[in-house]
């Protein structure tokens, strides 16, 4: 049985509606708690619009995952974009080269439970999320 | 592309009420940003209230709308008021590090709209 | 797990033709220790039940208890240890409902009424230890679903959010906090402004032995929260020592309200309200 897993591109604005809708769904499915739901689709939500606007477009892959007891969504958003820099950076509050708020990377990396960001510049940026329920 | 979703603007008093009802792409919050601009200087009104109370998630960039709508509001003496916030999505933006300016905001419209009632009074014109 | 023995046996035969003696058997053998805790008629509904279930299984030639000729199986014996670890049964009683079943085999073919070669018995008996391993496995998931929600249930109990006055809530509480109880205070406070339409909110932390940096946020971040939602939240009942310990950990409370006790804090939240307390004038 393979784990229920989503690939969705993301190449416009309604993309990253599409991501929030389904990232909610699984994140009920793993029994997540409605905080911790709205934790998650928040933090997608942001990776999801940096992979747009940044990225110039990528994809979200989103996995439920389970291990004993607890279960959890991963979601992992790819790009193949100018990469970033200086990670650190980036994951500084308030650093911001874009519209946002610069509270994209580093706000998100607070909502969720594992957090992990690779780029490379000129190849592009992957970051994975993964929220497990209590 | 889907066509931008117009969130519907009522005018109650000298106050603009704009509930918002489904999930928000970056461009209806534009789109929204612009409406409310043009109808407080149509209308002359002096206060907005942005009903969130169905919105399950506010991000960073919704979260920007707010205050940015705000501010607007102030070049025109209008104040406004964020009402109906749920409780996750108030943890959520606390968690992201997300403050909303000179956003005020009220548990619902009836408070929210004593709040702008309070604030008209206060600077007479 | 795979269990092949490799050559053809028996069994569904055997089965078949011990069916009435074996299953009478094994209510027998299972209700024993049970001691009435089931009752008869439903435990022979159960054993039946299960009976014709393994009968199916084997009858389709394997013996791999997890393929998909066992799936009726496995879903009556999980059913069937839930339930029993939910009533509070022990591991054995509840283990015993499968080995049973080869000691009621071991029985018959012993005393030679039912034709059974050592190959059978062999097989059979492997395959009745995997469907055990099985009834632990869901007997200690089912247990542990009862802890957490006793935990659970531990932690509603402790944590009341009650109305003070029109419009001003409290939740008082006591003993030691931890991450997972202040959050979970935080969420059902918050949800109690929204029903309620409460506009003020009081944390009375008089109850309270030690606060970690952690606990320290929780609360700061709950005051915040509410403050988002359009209402204003208190601060009481600070025991000197834990203001040192949020003081030594450089927690900044910035601009959040705090009361030294509990009637302090009301005051000022009815003051905000607009609603003032004064004694009555006595003896006109």
């Amino acid at each position: 049985m393979s784990a229920p897993r989503e690939d969705i591109p993301i190449g416009a604005d309604e993309d990253v509606v599409r991501v929030r809708q389904i990232v909610r769904s699984f994140a009920q499915r793993a029994k997540l708690s409605l905080v911790d739901q709205t934790k998650l689709v928040t933090a997608t939500s942001e990776l999801a619009r940096n992979t747009l606007t940044y990225g110039g477009g990528g994809t979200a892959v989103v996995e439920l995952l389970g291990e004993g007891r607890r279960q959890g969504v991963r979601a992992s958003f790819q790009d193949e974009g100018p990469g970033i820099p200086d990670l650190t950076l980036a994951l500084t509050d308030g650093w911001t080269s874009g519209r946002g708020m610069g509270l994209g990377l580093s706000g998100a990396r607070r909502l969720v439970d594992e957090f992990d960001l690779d780029s490379e510049v000129g190849r592009g940026t992957t970051v994975t999320v993964v929220k497990w329920s209590r | 592309m889907s066509a931008v979703e117009r969130i519907p603007i009522l005018k109650i008093g000298d106050v603009l009420l704009a509930s918002i009802q489904v999930d928000l792409q970056d461009r209806d919050v534009l789109a929204l940003q612009e409406d409310l601009a043009e109808k407080i200087t149509a209308t002359g009104a002096h206060g907005v209230v942005l009903d969130i109370s169905a919105v399950d998630i506010v991000d960073s960039f919704i979260g920007r709308m707010f205050a940015t709508i705000a501010s607007t509001s102030r070049l025109f003496d209008a104040h406004t008021v964020v009402v109906g916030m749920r409780p996750a999505v108030a943890i959520t933006l606390v968690e992201l590090g997300l403050t909303l300016g000179e956003v005020r905001t009220a548990l619902d419209l009836e408070k929210g709209l004593a709040i702008l009632a309070e604030l008209g009074e206060r600077a007479p014109r | 797990m795979t269990i092949e023995t490799g050559r053809p046996d028996n069994l569904a035969e055997l089965l078949r033709a011990g069916a009435p003696a074996l299953s009478a058997r094994w209510v027998e053998l299972v209700a024993a220790p049970l001691r009435g805790r089931v009752s008869a008629p439903e435990l022979e509904r159960e054993l039946t039940e299960l009976y014709a279930a393994v009968l199916a299984g084997v009858e389709s030639g394997s013996r791999d208890v997890q393929a998909a000729p066992y799936a009726e199986t496995r879903a009556l014996l999980s059913d069937l240890s839930r339930r029993r670890a939910r009533a509070g049964f022990t591991p054995t009683e509840t283990a015993i409902g499968v080995f049973a079943l080869k000691q009621a085999l071991f029985e018959l073919v012993d005393r030679a009424e039912v034709d059974g070669s050592l190959g059978d018995v062999a097989a059979f008996s492997l395959l009745l230890d995997n469907l055990g391993l099985l009834t632990f496995e869901t007997y200690a998931k089912a247990r542990e679903e009862v802890i957490d929600e006793q935990a659970e249930q531990l932690l509603e109990l402790t944590t009341p959010v009650v109305k003070l006055w029109d419009g001003v809530l409290a939740v008082p509480l006591v003993g030691t906090l931890d991450s997972a109880r202040t959050q979970v205070v935080m969420e059902k406070l918050l949800e109690a402004l929204v029903s309620t339409g409460a506009a003020h909110a009081i944390i009375d932390i008089t109850g309270v032995l030690a606060v970690d940096t952690q606990v320290a946020q929780h609360l700061l971040k709950t005051v915040m929260a509410a403050r988002l939602m359009g209402a204003e939240c208190t601060i009481s009942g600070i025991r000197p020592h834990i203001a040192q310990t949020i003081v030594g950990l450089g927690i900044e409370f910035g601009d959040i309200t705090t009361k030294a006790s509990l009637a302090d804090a009301l005051r000022h939240a009815l003051r905000r309200s607009g609603v003032d307390v004064v004694a009555a004038q006595r003896g006109r």
